[in-house]
């Protein structure tokens, strides 16, 4: 109890430099954690477009984009028809801008697709959406954004096009995107005959080998790959999980250097305490356990303060229309549980060289002078 | 010359051999040949004018540095920077400073069981000496105050109760009163006196005030870094 009183004494000394310090590695973790549950968000996000109905997903083999991926429409037909599939459905991924919208995501897709058949229609009919048909139907958010209303004209790059309905989804890519059929899609891409991918819902689960392996030796241009293969093998969101661990990283960096400062400061501000401690029989280690006890306690409440900020942003984003279901918060408990251990060791690592600092002080030459 | 005491009763608890030590590189010699001896229970008073050793010679007993040359030895047992400083510090020897050199923002008691916690003494234990510290220091109302509202000699008697935690066999006190008024100082000197002799305790003094040293047992006087002789044993 006493080393503690020792450890907030100090930290109590300096409130406002407590405080800053505090405040640094809680901004650090607030901005981790919000990055990386956003585009985990949005890595989950894309994930159910495809997995929407389907255990499957075959594409084009070594592309690094989904945009970029060609799968034959042959390759779809024939896949259609295996044994073990239940249904197969090409979908093609085609992004452009629109009147002060410039990214609008389309999905060219077929009648019978889940995105379709599934979805709630708030307005249209869902009959109305065939291969046949000249027109879009959009989702919810696209339809606010787009200002469209179902019979109205709606400028999607460089046409237009009647909207035939208005659906919504949970999925916020789908609900701020536009479905068309899939041979308009083909048309408008410059696709004509191939999607970007099929996916497949298979009759037995247990078949998922079998089809890989089939996939494998007639198309050895595509690759199948179940759902849960697929999130953690696509480089996109390898990028784009990297790219939020890296943001998160460099501002526990940038706190631990806060922590590093704060914990200089408070050691030679007390060269002579910390003297006194040692003339009174404290070892280098219980010197050196009381600065890293001081910067953990910075590090804990940082990371405290942090996660509740990150959770009160996430929650407040979602608030925002615009972001209306592209912001996900749910929180992994491995993720809070790596961002604390994060703030940790940031505070340890910025408490490195105060302690080492803190260990060589000779009492005699810091009580010499009286 | 070596500073003895003359006789032959008690144990030899302190004992430094031909004590050299120098700082920036031999610039200043600080300590030039220095032997002393000190018995249980003695008290001992190091006098002579500042710069000649008397602080130096307190601190190579206390193992917060090494001698250039010599030799030390406390309570029996060879004084080196790299074995035993520890135990040293925690069971044999006390430091009382000029200044209390107490941590701000702790109460009297928590400034007090800091030598305990270091050395790990139960904490029962460490109540049970600090009543008992307090009580004949005259301090125990004043246990749960912090620091800052404690009067010079309040902090000052605070000093000697830490120092005396552990039951140290031996107290380096330098200049324990320096900072105190004539009357506080002459209280705070009784108490110290009167604590290590119900103790037990060798206590070596570096000071100033002539009136106080001729109190203790032996008066050593000490002069550009040498003993110059044993002036005055009682």
């Amino acid at each position: 109890m006493l080393f503690l009183k020792l450890i907030l004494t100090n930290l109590g000394r300096h409130r406002i430099r407590t405080f800053i310090s505090i405040a640094g590695i809680a901004f650090s973790v607030a901005a981790m954690l919000t990055v990386v549950t956003i585009l985990q968000g949005a890595i989950g996000m894309f994930s159910n477009i495809l997995s929407n109905d389907s255990q499957i997903i075959v594409f084009e083999r070594d592309v690094s984009d989904l945009f970029f991926s060609s799968v034959p429409a042959q390759a779809a037909d024939a896949i259609t028809t295996w044994p073990m599939v239940a249904h197969a459905n090409p979908v093609l991924f085609g992004i452009v801008s629109s009147a002060g919208h410039p990214i609008v995501t389309c999905f060219g897709v077929t009648p019978s697709d889940a995105r379709i058949q599934k979805a709630r229609w708030i307005v249209g009919d869902r009959s109305s959406f065939s291969e046949n048909a000249n027109g879009v139907v959009l989702g919810e958010r696209a339809a606010q954004f787009l200002a469209a209303r179902v019979g109205s004209s709606v400028p999607i790059g460089h046409a237009s096009f009647h909207v035939l309905g208005i659906l919504r989804t949970s999925n916020g890519f789908e609900d701020g995107g536009v479905f068309m059929p899939l041979g308009v899609a083909q048309k408008f891409f410059h696709k004509e005959g191939l999607s970007s991918v099929v996916t497949v819902k298979l009759r037995n689960k247990d078949e998922a080998a079998a089809l890989k392996t089939m996939v494998k030796e007639k198309y050895p241009n595509l690759i199948a790959l179940e759902d849960t293969e697929f999130t953690h093998s696509y480089s996109q969101f390898k990028i784009l999980k990297a790219t939020a661990w890296a943001v998160g990283g460099c501002g526990l960096l940038l706190g631990g250097l806060g922590i590093a400062n704060t914990m200089i400061m408070s050691v030679f501000t007390r060269i002579r305490e910390i003297a006194i401690l040692r003339v009174n029989g404290f070892s280098e280690g219980q010197i050196a356990g009381m600065i890293f006890g001081e910067s953990a306690i910075v590090s804990v409440l940082g990371a405290v303060t942090g996660l509740l900020a990150g959770v009160s942003v996430l929650y407040a984003l979602k608030l925002i229309p615009a972001l209306d279901g592209y912001v996900d918060v749910t929180i992994h408990p491995l993720l809070l549980l790596i961002v604390i251990a994060l703030a940790l060791l940031t505070g340890i690592a910025g408490a490195l060289y105060p302690a080492l600092y803190a260990m060589r002080i000779r009492a005699v030459e810091a009580l010499r002078f009286e | 010359m070596k500073a003895t005491d003359g006789n032959d009763n008690g144990r030899m608890v302190l004992r430094a051999e031909e004590l050299w030590k120098s700082y920036d590189e031999g610039a200043i010699g600080v300590l030039k040949g220095v032997s002393f001896e000190a018995r249980e229970g003695q008290s001992v008073a190091l006098c002579g004018p500042s710069g000649c050793g008397k602080s130096t010679l307190l601190h190579l007993f206390g193992g917060l540095d090494t001698p250039d040359r010599g030799h030390v030895w406390v309570n029996g047992v060879h004084v080196d920077r790299q074995h035993g400083l520890l135990r040293l510090l925690r069971h044999e020897v006390g430091f009382v400073f000029q200044l209390h050199n107490l941590i701000p923002g702790l109460t009297l008691a928590e400034n007090c069981l800091i030598p305990t916690m270091a050395a790990g003494t139960d904490r029962r234990v460490a109540i049970e000496r600090l009543r008992a510290l307090t009580e004949r220091t005259g301090l125990s109302h004043r246990m749960d105050h912090p620091i800052q509202k404690l009067s010079g000699g309040e902090r000052q008697r605070t000093a000697l109760c830490r120092a005396l935690m552990n039951k140290p066999r031996v107290l380096l006190a330098d200049e324990p009163t320096g900072s105190l008024d004539e009357k506080t100082s002459a209280q705070v000197f009784d108490l110290l006196l009167n604590l290590v002799a119900t103790e037990g305790i060798t206590l070596l003094m570096a000071t100033h005030d002539l009136s106080l040293a001729q109190r203790c047992d032996r008066l050593v006087e000490m002069r550009d870094g040498k003993i110059i002789e044993p002036s005055h044993v009682r």
